[in-house]
C-alpha cells in the first residue's frame, strides 16, 4: 500500500537556521532517504520551498484569483512529502517515526486512495 | 588508539570532569544553570588568554572557580543595581561567595538529580546532563540525537529556565526517596547510550563515564553499579559492531573483536553490584551481557543461563523487549515450540507492530509471512538485508 508522509514543522529560513544547522538537517534527510531507498520502499521524496514562495490559484468564487501566499496561514507548514510503498500501516508508522521532522514537528501518515498509473486511475484502496 | 589519541582523550575527559564539577558548585546555590555556564565560559576564555603567558596556575580548577564566581557576583551586582533586588537575594548572592573553595566536595550528584527531577521533561533529561555535566554544546548534542542544533538549544534553554523558575532543588534525595528518584537518573544516563535513530550517533563512552561516575559518587547503589557494568560490557563489543558493514547478531559476533580489558572491568563492576544482594533491571541486563561475553572463554552461548536471567528480568520489568528476548532464549534453550509458546503468551496489543517480536516469530517458526512482516517493520537497511538472507539460510 502507498502512503504519503506529510511532514509538518515550523518553517525556518536558511539564515535563521545558520549554515551548520542547515547542513545537519540535510544530513538527517539524506540518511533517511537513503535508508528508504536501500530498503526498496521509496516512491518519491520532495522538500518544498518556504510558503513565502507559494502561489494560490482559485476559480471557486466565479472569477480567477491568483494570490501570493498560502491558502491557510498556520504556524507549522508542510515542508516536505515522502511517498512510500509498504505492506501496511504498521510499516508506514515505523518509517514515519524515523523521519527527521518527527523529532521537531509532526508527520502525518496518509494512505493513498487511488493514483494515476499507466494511463488510468487505479482501483480505490479501502483502508 | 595511538598514544596521542589517548592523551587527547584523557585531556578531554579531565576537562569534562572539571566542567561538570564547577557548574555543579556554581549553580547549586542559585539553581541558575545558564548563569553558571556563562560565568564558567567567561573563566575558560580568560584562562585561554592569560595562561599561555602567565603559566598554568597550581590549582587550575580553583582558579577557574574563583574567576567564575567573581563573574557571578558581577552579574548579581549589576542586576541588584538595576532592579534594587530585595535583601534576601543579596544574602543568597553572598552565600555563593563565602563557600570555602577547597572544602567543596563533588556536587555533580546534586546536578544529576536536578537534571532528572520528576518535574523536568523526560525527553530533555539526557541532553541536559550531557550539557551541564559534561559540557557538550547544543550542536554536538543535536548531532547525537539527529535533531537540529537550534531545536536542541531551545529545548535546553527552556529546561534550564524551568529548573530555575520552578525552584527545582539541587539535592541528593534521602535514602527513603532514593528508590523513587534514582531510576530517572539512571534512565537518563542510559538514554545517551540507547539513542536509536537513523543518522544518530549514540554517546556510548559518555554514557559509560556518567554511569561509572554516578555509581562511584553514590557508593552503595547496586543499580548504579549495574548500569555501569551494562554500559561497560556493551562498550567492550563496540569493535565488533564497527568491524563490518553488515549486521551481525550478538551470538554470531567474533569474540576476538571484543575488548578483553573492558569485559574484565564490566565483570568487576557487575560483581560489585551483585554483592549487595539487591538485584534490579540494570544488573540483570548487565548479567545478560556477561553471559554473552563469556562465549569468548567457553566458545558457546549458554542459552539456558540467558533464559533464566531473562525470566528474572520479565518478572521485574515485563517490557515487550524483555518478553520477546525471553521467547528467543527459551527457543534456543528448549526448542522452537517452547519459544513460540512464550511469544504467544505476550498479551500486549503493541506486539503486533513490534519488529523484534516478528523477527523472533520468523526465527522460531520459519514462517515466511512472519519474516515478511518483520522485514516490513525494519528501518535499518543492514538489519533488513540480514533478515532477507534468512529464508535462504533456512532452506
Amino acid at each position: 500500500m502507498r502512503y504519503t508522509l506529510l511532514m509538518h514543522y515550523p518553517e525556518m529560513t536558511a539564515e535563521e537556521l545558520g549554515p551548520e544547522a542547515l547542513a545537519e538537517g540535510m544530513a538527517a534527510f539524506d540518511a533517511y532517504a537513503k535508508a528508504l531507498d536501500a530498503s526498496g520502499v521509496l516512491v518519491s521524496a520532495e522538500v518544498m520551498q518556504p510558503v513565502a514562495h507559494t502561489t494560490t490559484v482559485s476559480l471557486a468564487g466565479g472569477t480567477l484569483v491568483v494570490q501570493d501566499g498560502p491558502f491557510a496561514d498556520t504556524k507549522e507548514q508542510i515542508g516536505g512529502t515522502v511517498v512510500i510503498d509498504v505492506p501496511d500501516l504498521d510499516a508506514a508508522v515505523a518509517w514515519a517515526q524515523q523521519a527527521p521532522p518527527a523529532r521537531y514537528g509532526t508527520v502525518e501518515v496518509r494512505p493513498t486512495a487511488t493514483r494515476f498509473a499507466d494511463g488510468a486511475w487505479t482501483a480505490f484502496e479501502h483502508a | 588508539m595511538t598514544p596521542t589519541d589517548e592523551a587527547r582523550a584523557a585531556a578531554t575527559r579531565a576537562a569534562r570532569a572539571s566542567y561538570g564539577r564547577l557548574v555543579a558548585i556554581l549553580a547549586a546555590p542559585t539553581r541558575d544553570l545558564a548563569g553558571a555556564e556563562d560565568a564558567l565560559a567567561d573563566a575558560f576564555e580568560r584562562a585561554l588568554r592569560t595562561w599561555p603567558e602567565a603559566g598554568v596556575p597550581d590549582n587550575p580548577e580553583g582558579w577557574l572557580l574563583t574567576v567564575a564566581r567573581n563573574r557571578v557576583r558581577d552579574v548579581l551586582r549589576s542586576a541588584a543595581h538595576r532592579t534594587a533586588a530585595p535583601l534576601e537575594e543579596a544574602l543568597t548572592a553572598a552565600d555563593v561567595l563565602d563557600v570555602d573553595v577547597d572544602a567543596i566536595g563533588d556536587k555533580r550528584l546534586e546536578l544529576l538529580f536536578a537534571c532528572a527531577h520528576p518535574r523536568v521533561d523526560p525527553l530533555v533529561r539526557t541532553p541536559l546532563m550531557l550539557q551541564v555535566v559534561l559540557g557538550f554544546d547544543a550542536r554536538e548534542i543535536g548531532r547525537a540525537f539527529a535533531v537540529p542544533s537550534t531545536t536542541m538549544a531551545q529545548r535546553l534553554v527552556r529546561a534550564k529556565r524551568r529548573i530555575a523558575g520552578a525552584g527545582i532543588p539541587f539535592t541528593v534525595p534521602t535514602r527513603a526517596d532514593m528508590p523513587e528518584r534514582l531510576p530517572a537518573v539512571l534512565e537518563a544516563i542510559y538514554g545517551a547510550y540507547a539513542i536509536d535513530f537513523l543518522g544518530a550517533t549514540p554517546l556510548v563512552d559518555e554514557a559509560r563515564y556518567l554511569a561509572v561516575t554516578t555509581a562511584a559518587l553514590l557508593g552503595d547503589e547496586p543499580e548504579a553499579w549495574g548500569l555501569a557494568a551494562l554500559l561497560t560490557l556493551s562498550s567492550a563489543r563496540a569493535g565488533a559492531r564497527s568491524a563490518t558493514d553488515d549486521y551481525v547478531p550478538l551470538d554470531e559476533q567474533d569474540p576476538s573483536t571484543w575488548d578483553a580489558a573492558l569485559v574484565a572491568e564490566g565483570e568487576a563492576l557487575l560483581r560489585r553490584a551483585a554483592a549487595s544482594g539487591r538485584p534490579g533491571r540494570f544488573q540483570l541486563e548487565a548479567a545478560i551481557q556477561s553471559v554473552h561475553c563469556d562465549r569468548a572463554r567457553t566458545g558457546v552461548t549458554d542459552w539456558a543461563a540467558l533464559r533464566t536471567v531473562y525470566a528474572g528480568l520479565v518478572d521485574l520489568v515485563p517490557t515487550l523487549g524483555a518478553r520477546t528476548a525471553l521467547a528467543v532464549a527459551t527457543g534456543r534453550a528448549d526448542g522452537a515450540a517452547a519459544g513460540l509458546a512464550v511469544l504467544d503468551g505476550i498479551d500486549d496489543p503493541a506486539v503486533g507492530r513490534f519488529q523484534p517480536a516478528w523477527a523472533a516469530r520468523a526465527e522460531l517458526s520459519r514462517d515466511p509471512v512472519a519474516l515478511a512482516k518483520a522485514i516490513s517493520l525494519t528501518t535499518d537497511p543492514r538489519v533488513r538485508r540480514w533478515l532477507e538472507s534468512r529464508a535462504a539460510r533456512w532452506a
